[in-house]
């Protein structure tokens, strides 16, 4: 048998070093003070300077006015996690918070969010240090492409921080009493939040398991 | 999205003077129409001006035993109000049957009012439509118009309103109070605030350019049993097909105003003298010169049929 020597790069070796290199690009980048992308704009009287915090950091953007929240954080803070589905609130996936609370960054403009709190996919948690709703979607395989995923996650654990709160929904029965944690307040509240995938099931299993206790 | 100038007044006469001094400006505040509509350039302000952060978002009880809703105040927090819930339920009821979570957490009171309509010839740049683009014609008449108005449309537009909200403010007979450049201000009735389509459908409601709602009052209290109910193609995050928001008292008397089949809430005060002789009376006034199309027809029955087991409901609830 021939020995191996070093430029013997077999098919086992690359597939070793390809997938090493893959998970280390698909691990979030660490939190970092450095300066934001900087997308070129056609004309610079359409720029504006806007500052705000996201994921606990302090971070200042100068970019078109136009720019979607969404857009900001994916094209100038290499945010990818959230995704833009359909760009025009209507499925979900670019479900981030502001201020505690869930919103479509599509619908919104970054430079309406100066002095904000932001958290996204990437600050709910980490590879090393998952959020309980993250490794509820691991365990009870909650996603299949993946691409619904972050605004999920982002979106089930407002709800279950929506029901807490007190707040209504439309599977609430009765107004006067705060809001069950029934299956049916959970798949209510999450309407917003759509998979192509269909997904559904499982995503239901996960948000269940962290919620406990559901009817 | 064309370009726009931007800017966030700290008060609302900095906010009034701002549209005095730009013609075409808009306000934003959650954005969750006018964004969507700005992608698509149907609405193109040159300037925008943000009131987030005006003191218009609180909820107060008034002296007279009514309620001031302050402008900004975000949909979820409009519905889960201790208030609203236990006094004015039909609106709770309306607004959590409307959007999503996230959009409800964005939207606020006077946008909703405010949003635009969803027919599909509105939103297509490439189709006519009088309401976009005065003359052009209106695509949904001899198209597809199933869930557009069957009653108060006109020959240049038989779009429907899309907001749940304003079916409860419409039936709670709410008024709108606005602030105009100028400075002055004035209180209009939801029944005169939003228009039917007329020959001037692009035109949505009676506001004046640069005029900003900064409140919307609501009567004391009716008591009775709320209800709003939603009829739609999905059990949840859809437009209404019809919708029907009622407040019952225990006589049988009671309020009535229907969504999803006009330019605006749809209320007939003359038909809800009819509530205790049931459904079929109250609608044969409520959609008196209905002119459906063969489309949704079906829904002058679904109109009946749905207030009748509303007010089964309302009975069932008073027992």
């Amino acid at each position: 048998m021939k020995a191996r020597d070093d430029h013997d790069f077999n098919r086992r070796d690359f597939l070793i070093t390809g997938t090493a290199v893959t998970a280390a690009t698909l691990l979030p980048p660490k939190a970092r003070a450095q300066d934001a992308v900087k997308v070129p704009a056609s004309d610079p009287s359409l720029m504006a300077k806007v500052s705000f915090k996201v994921n606990g950091e302090a971070r200042e953007l100068e970019l078109d006015r136009r720019t979607t929240l969404l857009d900001a954080l994916r094209e100038h803070l290499e945010l990818t996690g959230s995704k833009k589905g359909c760009d025009q609130g209507q499925c979900g996936a670019c479900t981030v918070m502001v201020g505690g609370r869930r919103i479509a960054s599509c619908l919104t403009l970054a430079v309406m969010h100066e002095g904000s709190e932001i958290t996204t996919i990437e600050g709910l948690g980490t590879p090393e240090d998952l959020h309980p709703m993250q490794a509820a979607f691991i365990k009870h395989d909650g996603f299949q492409c993946g691409y619904c995923t972050s605004g999920q996650i982002c979106s089930a654990v407002s709800v279950l921080g929506e029901i807490k709160a007190g707040i209504p929904s439309h599977a609430t029965s009765d107004l006067t009493k705060p809001p069950e944690l029934t299956q049916g307040e959970i798949r209510e509240r999450m309407s917003g939040n759509l998979c192509r995938c269909g997904a559904y099931s499982n995503i239901m299993d996960a948000i269940q398991e962290v919620a406990g206790g559901v009817k | 999205m064309k370009a726009f100038t931007y800017e966030k007044p700290r008060t609302a006469a900095e906010a009034a003077a701002s549209a005095a001094s730009h013609p075409g400006a808009k306000f934003v505040a959650g954005g969750t129409n006018l964004l969507d509509l700005m992608k698509l350039e149907i609405e193109a302000p040159p300037h925008l001006i943000d009131v987030n952060g005006l003191e218009f978002d609180k909820i107060e009880k008034l002296p007279s035993g009514g309620l001031r809703i302050g402008a900004l105040v975000r949909n979820t927090d409009l519905a889960a109000h201790e208030t609203i819930r236990r006094d004015y339920g039909v609106l709770t009821r309306a607004l959590v049957a409307g959007a999503t979570g996230q959009l409800r957490n964005m939207a606020t009171t006077a946008g909703n009012l405010l949003q635009r309509t969803r027919c599909p010839y509105f939103y297509d740049s490439y189709q006519a439509c009088n309401k976009r683009e005065p003359g052009s014609g209106c695509g949904a008449r001899d198209g597809y118009n199933r869930q557009h108005a069957i009653i108060g449309a006109s020959e240049s537009c038989i779009a429907t309103h899309p907001s749940d909200m304003a079916v409860a403010m419409r039936l709670l007979d709410a008024e709108v109070e606005t602030i105009r450049p100028d400075g002055s201000t004035r209180t209009i009735p939801i029944a005169d605030f939003h228009r039917l389509p007329g020959d001037a459908p692009q035109t949505d409601t009676i506001l004046a350019a640069g005029e900003l709602i900064t409140a919307v009052v609501l009567p004391p209290p009716l008591g009775g049993v709320h209800l709003y109910r939603k009829v739609r193609d999905r059990a949840s995050f859809a437009f209404a097909l019809i919708s029907v928001a009622a407040v019952i008292q225990k006589d049988g008397s009671g309020r009535v105003a229907l969504g999803g089949v006009a330019h605006r809430p749809w209320r007939v005060e003359a038909a809800e003298a009819l509530l205790p002789k049931g459904a079929k009376a109250v609608v044969e006034v409520l959609l008196a010169g209905a002119r459906p199309t063969p489309e949704n027809e079906f829904k002058v029955k679904l109109v009946e049929r749905t207030l009748r087991s509303v007010l089964a409901e309302a009975k069932q609830a008073q027992s």
